[in-house]
């Protein structure tokens, strides 16, 4: 049953990523993405001390905040400042990280988040974590029940907005003519992304959580020219990583999401060696 | 003060190690991340930094020690990897930089998670102490980091002064440096060597995540102030430095703070200050012109509408109600106060209740504008055969910024004219 649940709350993880990730790539958005699973850190402590425990709708909240305003500093610094993207997106989130490492260290003792937790989370603690109803049965882990609830969120930011996300992501001068704003669909969608990463911290920690967001995607586009087939294909590749990389930590003993991540990483590599050797 | 002069003195052996240690760092990779932030690679010190993990794990595991020489090798190897692997990304696909340098990043830090649960699982006793490279463990530096360190940042340093031109030119044009004939693929080799040396040692110190600020940050910072490479590269060493006392200064005085954040949150409040305030090219700065063209062009506007408005009537000093000026030109009521407002201030018109005219100074330079949109109508008429009804939009952008040099060259060149494509009149 434990094996369930933690491939289970893996491929929520990964498929909430996968969507998003398409996006991401698409856009050139990717390492944003990147920068945001860093520096929702301090969202999430600043959360952790006004609401005074890890109750998951503040952290959530705090999170989202987080992540909204990198994607406008790093905006910011660029245009207004006139500093190149890359520098933009390193600074901000070098900064925003070394404030949430500080507030952490500060806090230290009362919290319980650690850096640990923070770089590679522990999925194998997910079915402990249970959420029990009024008359004291378990319905199932936390984490699972949070994490449905954000690929939902996901599921349906997609399907009722595709066209207005299909057409900022290919053709923003189009977008522009026709009078969607590429900036609020930019925003939203970061959006959705620190709260994919906030959700899944705890489990897999926010870098495997960039890795699950980019890989599984590259992949897929690697493959196909179509949005909807990429958005299929990655998600798939998401789960295929969830599950053979919960087989691949037993066989080695190791972290279940570090094995996620390699296994993504090894289906992204026999992608990219097809592609090459067909041309 | 007492703990300030405890820690310069260096009562403690100890702080002197993390003093020399982190200013060794965060010169080499504040020097380093100069060339890269120059070829626009800021974040390849962040996929570096993450990706010599399932090198330092492997080297761990082939030797079974934690010499640091052994595991600065294996991390040097697998972080030189990741930049092939992202290169080869790029080149070979349509994956774009960015996700392929995310691509690489992750995948490898996620690698080498695997295999250090899997060393620790694997209960080999030695293996404690391997995740400082995660984390950073710059307020327990000992003698022989120091060593290491040294010696490292003497390599970089040597290296960038060694081939300081070279490095220049590929990373600010590297298509000039091809065609002169230097030996492209070779400078990028030891460029991006050194980058990874730098990275490698700076990882000790500050940690995983933060190594990618020691190169960005302080070169970010130093952009703002200079556009020479060489002043850049010594401002950003200076921050880094500074960065480094004051962070270990930090750690010293209050020992439950990390000294590695510290540095990273110095550096970073120094990278603000710079983007907002330096002169030139900081953010204040820019609005501040910003706003004060646009400001000149909305007075200049309003004046040349009231010198048309006068000629039309043949009475320049008439008062002109506000309407009035709309209809010739179309303002904003907010522009309009605003402008009128500053107008009556630099005593270019006066005011009578409602209503508004000229002074002399206003209107010598109503008609200057006046002039110099016509003069500039009939220049693209005569000169580059532009339709007389397509000028106007054109001149209307330049007769705010031509200079009195270029309106007496303008006038000579066009023999003195009297009237424009439109037959107004060209006041002198």
């Amino acid at each position: 049953m434990d094996a369930f649940w933690i491939i289970l709350t893996g491929s929520l993880v990964a498929v909430s990523c996968a969507i998003l990730g398409s996006f991401l790539i698409l856009r050139k958005m990717s390492m944003v993405g990147d920068a945001i699973s860093h520096s929702v850190l301090p969202g999430i402590v600043i959360a952790f001390f006004i609401a005074g425990s890890m109750q998951s709708i503040w952290m959530l909240v705090g999170a989202g905040i987080l992540g909204i305003l990198t994607t406008f500093l790093i905006e910011f610094f660029h245009q207004k400042g006139r500093l190149q993207t890359d520098a933009s997106i390193g600074v901000t989130f070098t900064w925003l990280f070394a404030l949430g490492v500080i507030l952490v260290t500060y806090y230290a003792g009362n919290a319980h988040i650690d850096q640990d937790c923070i770089l590679h989370g522990e999925i194998a603690y997910v079915p402990i974590d249970l959420i029990y109803d009024s008359n004291g049965n378990a319905i199932g882990p936390k984490a699972v029940i949070i994490l449905s609830f954000v690929l939902g969120l996901i599921l349906l930011f997609v399907v009722l907005f595709y066209k207005e996300l299909f057409i900022t992501t290919f053709d923003a001068s189009f977008a522009k003519v026709v009078g969607i704003s590429t900036n609020k669909w930019h925003y939203a969608l970061m959006g959705l992304v620190s709260l994919t990463t906030v959700a899944s911290f705890e489990s897999v920690g926010a870098i495997l959580v960039v890795a699950l967001l980019i890989a599984p995607a590259a992949a897929a586009y690697l493959i196909t020219n179509q949005l909807k087939v990429m958005l299929l294909l990655s998600s798939a590749f998401g789960i295929l990583s969830a599950f053979f990389g919960y087989w691949l930590s037993y066989l080695v003993d190791g972290s279940i999401a570090g094995a996620m991540v390699t296994v993504a990483g090894i289906i992204f590599a026999i992608c990219y060696f097809i592609v090459r050797f067909k041309k | 003060m007492e703990t300030l002069i405890e820690f310069f003195t260096f009562q403690y052996p100890n702080i002197k190690y993390v003093v020399f240690g982190t200013i060794l760092l965060s010169i080499s990779s504040a020097v380093v991340g100069c060339f890269t932030f120059i070829k626009k690679k800021s974040l390849v010190g962040d996929v570096i930094s993450h990706a010599v993990l399932p090198g330092i794990c492997l080297s761990f595991l082939a030797t079974g020690s934690k010499d640091p020489f052994f595991l600065i090798i294996g991390a040097f190897i697998s972080g030189w990897l990741s930049i092939l692997v992202m290169d080869a990304i790029i080149q070979n696909t349509k994956i774009k930089e960015d996700a392929a340098t995310g691509l690489s990043l992750s995948v490898f830090f996620g690698v080498g998670i695997l295999l250090m649960t899997y060393i620790q699982h694997s209960g080999n006793a030695s293996q404690s102490g391997l995740d400082t490279f995660l984390f950073g463990k710059a307020a327990a530096l000992v003698g022989k980091d120091l060593l290491a360190f040294s010696i490292i940042a003497v390599i970089v340093l040597l290296t960038v002064l060694l081939f300081y031109k070279e490095f220049k030119l590929i990373s600010f044009d590297p298509q000039f440096a091809k065609v002169i004939g230097l030996p492209i693929r070779r400078l990028e080799m030891i460029l991006t060597s050194i980058t990874v040396l730098a990275v490698v040692t700076g990882i000790q110190a500050v940690g995983v995540v933060l190594m990618a600020a020691m190169l960005i940050t302080p070169a970010a910072a130093a952009r703002f102030w200079t556009n020479r490479l060489s002043r850049m590269i010594l401002l950003s060493s200076a921050f880094g430095a500074f960065s480094g006392i004051s962070g270990a200064f930090i750690s010293y005085s209050a020992p439950s703070m990390p000294t590695g954040p510290w540095m990273v949150m110095i550096l970073s409040v120094i990278a603000l200050v710079s983007f907002f305030f330096a002169p030139g090219k900081g953010i204040l700065i820019r609005q501040w012109r910003r706003f004060s063209i646009r400001r000149q062009l909305l007075e200049e506007n309003l004046l040349k509408t009231f010198y048309r408005i006068g000629e039309n009537s043949g009475e320049h000093f008439n008062t002109v109600a506000i309407d009035d000026l709309q209809l010739v030109r179309n303002f904003s009521p907010a522009q309009l106060t605003k402008g009128l407002r500053k107008l009556l201030v630099n005593g270019y018109v006066s005011r009578n209740n409602n209503s508004w005219f000229l002074t002399n100074e206003g209107f010598e330079k109503g008609k200057r504008i006046t002039r110099l949109h016509r003069l500039w109508e009939l220049y693209l008429t005569k000169y580059l055969r532009i339709a007389p009804d397509h000028v106007h939009e054109d001149a209307d952008t330049i007769e705010h910024v031509i200079t009195p040099e270029l309106e007496a060259r303008l006038e000579k060149l066009l023999e003195y004219p009297t009237s424009d494509p439109h037959h107004s009149e060209i006041p002198k």
